[in-house]
């Protein structure tokens, strides 16, 4: 189990590696390079030695990614360019405000997403289930900027409840944050939530036709007792490592639904990066984005190992 | 009227097509289960017989519907009755054990749990009484070291092991009556021996009632006392176990008793001709007329009624039972295989060892299989040109580990495999060319899952001939219509899919496919064991009518000792992936033998009342061959001593021609064998 363990995460550590190879290489191959990219048309002269000089790049390919892996292992990603300061300085506040979204939306999707997903599933084909899974398709398929741009219209301008767009300074703190998340984190919960519960429903129902539920019925073994006993623990299982993808999208920064509210989050900074020519900031992205899907997929896959007896034995025989 | 437990009244059962037409799984059933007797139900896979052991507990199957009558157990309706009511009855009075008991536990739940979830509903023991009923539960299933077995999951037992926990857990609730639905399909040979065993001791020992569910007559025979026979959603035969056994008087009892191989009788049985028409599909007279020997004009447009004759006890439906009457047995007439196997050897295999070992970095860099315990090991044999050769064995014994490797799907570890003598196949697939492919082809267990399913009958058999021989156009369609003409099946099944055929013709097509390379060797992996009893034998008359016509060479594993028997012209048995005993089949099934072929041939169960299964070792599950001496030492009843553990065993030759690989010298071998 424990060399199991440790196996996994060094594989984590690789992939990382590979990512931040990739991305190094591709930012090399590119026609220009950081500075010549972001001065444009004042590249040149002076003003070009002197961003070479303050971003290092007049030493070799291989021995500035040694010191930018060096460096980025302690955190030090290097210098924005658009920002004017350290990536870091950057980085911190976004990371912050992206984490704030997803753990309102997984704290208030989840739980949604779980009892409708068990509620349809339990009473599959009655009204219950028609009714919830007609919504579910809805709010499944509307792509996210016309339900946003929706919620602005219809609770920002026509209703006046909640501030529309979040016009706060990067660094607000989380209390001054929260009436202004309120509708980004609906917009994004509402496909999420839609997502998981169809998942579970047919999670749910492909378990309630096994031969074993089928057996604890005929035990008679009360219709509740066997659905938490018997039918729960086996069907929310596979649910996990979609739930850990949900988990990592939204922490990655749900970009389309960040720029519609103007939310300074992780997705945004990608997109402004990308159109400021800032390639020291994307690399960062890059890698930290690779890095939490790394590690939650990671703990996923330990958590389903955890929770399946099956699985777990299996791995300690070996 | 007390010791009549379950009364079954005019029960129909059906689902809604989705032309809304009503399409019945059984019709208007009625029959009595009275206490303390095992009911034995009978037919092919689409009878109804599990949907009427389903309805006694009140249990009616998502999309199905009661349409009407009713199943009445002490005086009351199940199948009308609230869920709180049935809660009560289910588990209680009347319980279940599942045909495939791997599925029907919990996977998450230990096995101790599962058991005391029966016994917090259906007893008022406390905790600590409970505990100690769950090891006597345990016990009495016979599940060595209780108290360890209750801490593991399903997962961790073998599927003897889960069989007779699911028996604990229907315990439990001391039942009135217990219902099986195929408790031992699935299990190795040894295993259900045993399991059957230990149901007729349960039975005799508590008194419960019990209905048996099964489309195997053998291991019917060893537990009822009654059989009821279903075909096509209706009762047509129901009577006292042995007259039905020795002299059934409806047709399709007769013609599925026939069509039974038998251990004492070598060559192939009569097959039944037809299949078992499909529900929805009316027809006016008997639903048995398509495939009778015994029918006239009036059995095709009026249906015969159930009728009782007191006289033996029996109720039948047929027009002309009285014409089986006459018939005093069942005199199965088979068709001796003739022998067409050459001189000329046509494979050899020689020390040939497999290993599932997974490789090692190091070993992966070298290209080779580092294992000193390979599941396979030592395999020598000879085949020769037209024989059919049978590789026996319980699940776990190699012998479809060796098919993998002669058809280049699984690499050998040591040893040749050698095609008519020069050419060398030990290679896997990858490295074989073309030729090497086509002149050995494979007929699989499962025609549903070899089949493409998107795949007409056309294109799956044009594939062959398009690889192998590059035809096309005309050529190509001319063939396939003579093929599906060599497997009895006319040219107008080309266009249609998998799905469109039964289960036997489904076979036809996979055989058609294997015979369109024209090899010289066809692999037979358990080739008959998903199909029906009427069908097999037709597939196994088939495969040897188009032996003889084109001089192929048959290697063919099963588990059925009877099937190998009526089919084979020599056998391997093999157990644990070495050799035990290989020679000419006749001499195989004559003692001395082997005792492991010992063991084996002792648990086959026949269709006969009076040939009862002779039990001679555990039926233990072993995980891994031994490393040192012989192969059988773990659950062999005649060790001689240390020299069985520490020595592989010599071969040695019968007068026969049976070479056997045991310690026991041939002639002390024969002495204590039944």
């Amino acid at each position: 189990m424990l060399f199991l363990i440790i196996k996994r995460i060094l594989l984590g550590f690789i992939t990382l590696f590979i990512v931040s190879l990739i991305t190094f290489v591709g930012t090399e191959i590119l026609p220009g390079d950081a500075c010549t990219t972001y001065l444009e048309r004042q590249a040149f002269g002076e003003q070009l030695e002197a961003c070479y000089r303050r971003l290092g790049l007049n030493v070799p390919a291989y021995e500035r990614y040694v010191s930018w892996a060096v460096n980025a292992i302690q955190g030090d990603f290097g210098y924005s360019l658009s920002g004017e300061m350290p990536i870091k300085e950057v980085l911190g506040p976004r990371i912050k405000n992206s984490l704030v979204l997803a753990s309102a939306a997984i704290f208030i999707g989840i739980p949604i997403a779980l009892i409708l997903g068990i509620v349809t599933a339990l009473w599959r084909d009655k009204l219950p289930d028609v009714a919830i899974s007609t919504v579910t398709i809805f709010a499944m398929t509307i792509p996210e900027f016309i339900s946003a741009t929706l919620l602005i219209l219809i609770i920002a301008i026509w209703l006046e409840w909640l501030p529309g767009i979040v016009i706060v300074p990067t660094d607000v703190s989380f209390f001054e944050l929260l009436p202004n998340i309120i509708l980004p984190v609906i917009a994004i919960a509402m496909i999420m939530t839609a997502h998981m519960a169809r998942m579970v429903r047919s999670s749910v129902i492909q378990v309630m036709a096994s031969e074993y539920v089928q057996m604890a019925i005929l035990k008679g073994v009360p219709y509740w007792k066997m659905v938490f006993k018997h039918v729960l623990p086996n069907a929310l299982l596979p649910a996990i490592n979609v739930v850990a993808l949900t988990i990592a999208w939204l922490l990655g920064g749900v970009v389309v639904t960040e720029v519609v509210f103007n939310y300074p989050g992780l997705g945004r900074l990608v997109i402004e990066s990308i159109s400021n020519r800032d390639l020291p900031t994307v690399q960062a992205l890059a890698i930290i984005l690779a890095s939490i899907y790394v590690s939650i997929n990671l703990l996923a896959d330990l958590m389903t190992l955890m929770l399946n007896p099956r699985l777990k034995t299996l791995q300690i025989r070996k | 009227m007390s010791d009549i437990i379950q009364k079954v009244k005019n029960l129909s059962i059906g689902f809604k097509s989705k032309k809304g037409e009503e399409i019945l799984i059984l019709k208007n059933i009625s029959t009595k289960i009275k206490k303390g007797e095992t009911v034995g139900i009978v037919g092919e896979s689409g009878s109804g017989k599990s949907t009427l052991a389903l309805a006694m507990m009140g249990y009616v199957k998502h999309g199905l519907y009661t349409i009407g009558g009713k199943c009445e157990f002490n005086s009351s309706n199940l199948l009308n009755m609230k869920s709180k009511d049935l809660e009560k009855i289910r588990g209680r009075k009347i319980a279940m054990i599942p045909q495939n008991a791997g599925q029907a536990l919990t996977p998450n739940l230990k096995i101790g749990y599962q058991i005391d979830e029966a016994l917090q509903l259906h007893s008022d023991l406390n905790e600590k009484e409970r505990e100690k009923k769950i090891s006597e539960l345990l016990n009495k299933v016979r599940l060595p070291s209780p108290e360890t077995i209750a801490l593991r999951y399903p997962h961790e037992l073998s599927g003897g092991q889960q069989q007779r926990v699911a028996v604990a857990m229907a315990l439990a609730g001391t039942p009135d009556l217990l219902l099986l639905d195929e408790p031992t399909t699935g299990l190795d040979v040894t295993t259900q021996a045993h399991v059957l065993e230990l149901l007729n001791f349960i039975a005799k020992d508590t008194g419960t009632s019990m209905v048996y569910v099964s489309h195997d007559l053998g291991a019917i025979a060893q537990v009822s006392d009654r059989i009821i026979v279903m075909y096509s959603g209706e009762i047509v035969l129901e009577g006292p176990s042995r007259d039905i056994l020795k002299r059934p008087i409806h047709p399709y009892t007769h013609g599925l008793l026939k069509s039974i191989p038998k251990l004492s009788l070598a060559g192939l049985p009569e097959s039944m001709p037809g299949s078992q028409p499909q529900p929805g599909i009316i027809q006016s007279g008997c639903s048995f007329f398509d495939r009778c020997n015994f029918s006239e004009d009036k059995c095709k447009n009026n249906s015969p009624q159930l009728e009782f004759l007191k006289e033996l006890n029996t109720s039948v439906r047929c027009f002309n039972y009285e014409k089986l009457l006459k018939e005093s047995q069942v005199n199965q007439n088979v068709n001796k295989i003739k022998n067409n196997s050459k001189d000329k050897e046509i494979l050899n295999l020689s020390e040939v060892s497999i290993s599932y070992a997974k490789q090692k970095l190091l070993d992966q860099i070298f290209n080779r299989i580092s294992d000193d315990n390979p599941t396979v090991k030592d395999i020598n044999i000879n085949i020769k040109k037209g024989e059919t050769i049978a590789l026996v064995g319980e699940s776990g014994s190699g012998k479809s580990t060796i098919l993998k490797s002669i058809a280049g799907l699984l690499r050998t570890k040591d040893g040749l495999i050698r095609f008519d003598q020069n050419r060398n196949l030990s290679s896997d697939l990858k490295e074989r060319n073309p030729n090497d492919l086509r002149i050995i082809q494979l007929i699989f267990q499962n025609p549903d899952e070899s089949l493409n399913p998107n795949h007409t009958v056309e294109e799956i058999i044009a594939q062959p001939l398009k690889l192998y021989f590059g035809l096309k156009g005309e050529e190509l369609n001319k063939n396939i219509i003579d093929l599906l003409q060599k497997v009895r099946l006319g040219d107008f099944y080309m266009s249609r899919y998998p799905r469109q055929l039964s289960g036997g013709e489904k076979q036809r097509v996979a055989v058609a496919r294997a015979f369109a390379a024209k090899p010289d060797i066809i692999l037979c992996d358990e080739v008959t064991s998903a199909l029906d009893v009427s069908v097999q034998a037709a597939v196994l008359n088939l495969l040897q009518q188009l032996k003889e016509d084109f001089g192929t060479t048959y290697i063919f594993v099963s588990h059925d000792l009877a099937v190998v028997r009526a089919i084979s012209d020599r056998v391997a048995v093999l157990y644990q992936g070495r050799l035990c005993e290989v020679g000419p089949s006749n001499d195989v099934y004559k003692f001395p033998s082997h005792p492991y072929t010992e063991v084996l041939l002792g648990a086959v169960l026949e269709p006969d009342p009076d040939i009862k299964p002779k039990l001679v070792a555990e039926d233990i599950v072993e995980e891994k061959p031994p490393e040192k001496g012989c192969s059988f030492q773990g659950r062999c009843s005649r060790i001689v001593g240390d020299i069985c553990k520490k020595e592989i065993p010599p071969w040695q030759l019968t007068d026969g021609g049976n070479a056997i690989r045991c310690h026991i010298p041939i002639k002390e071998l024969q002495k204590e064998q039944f």
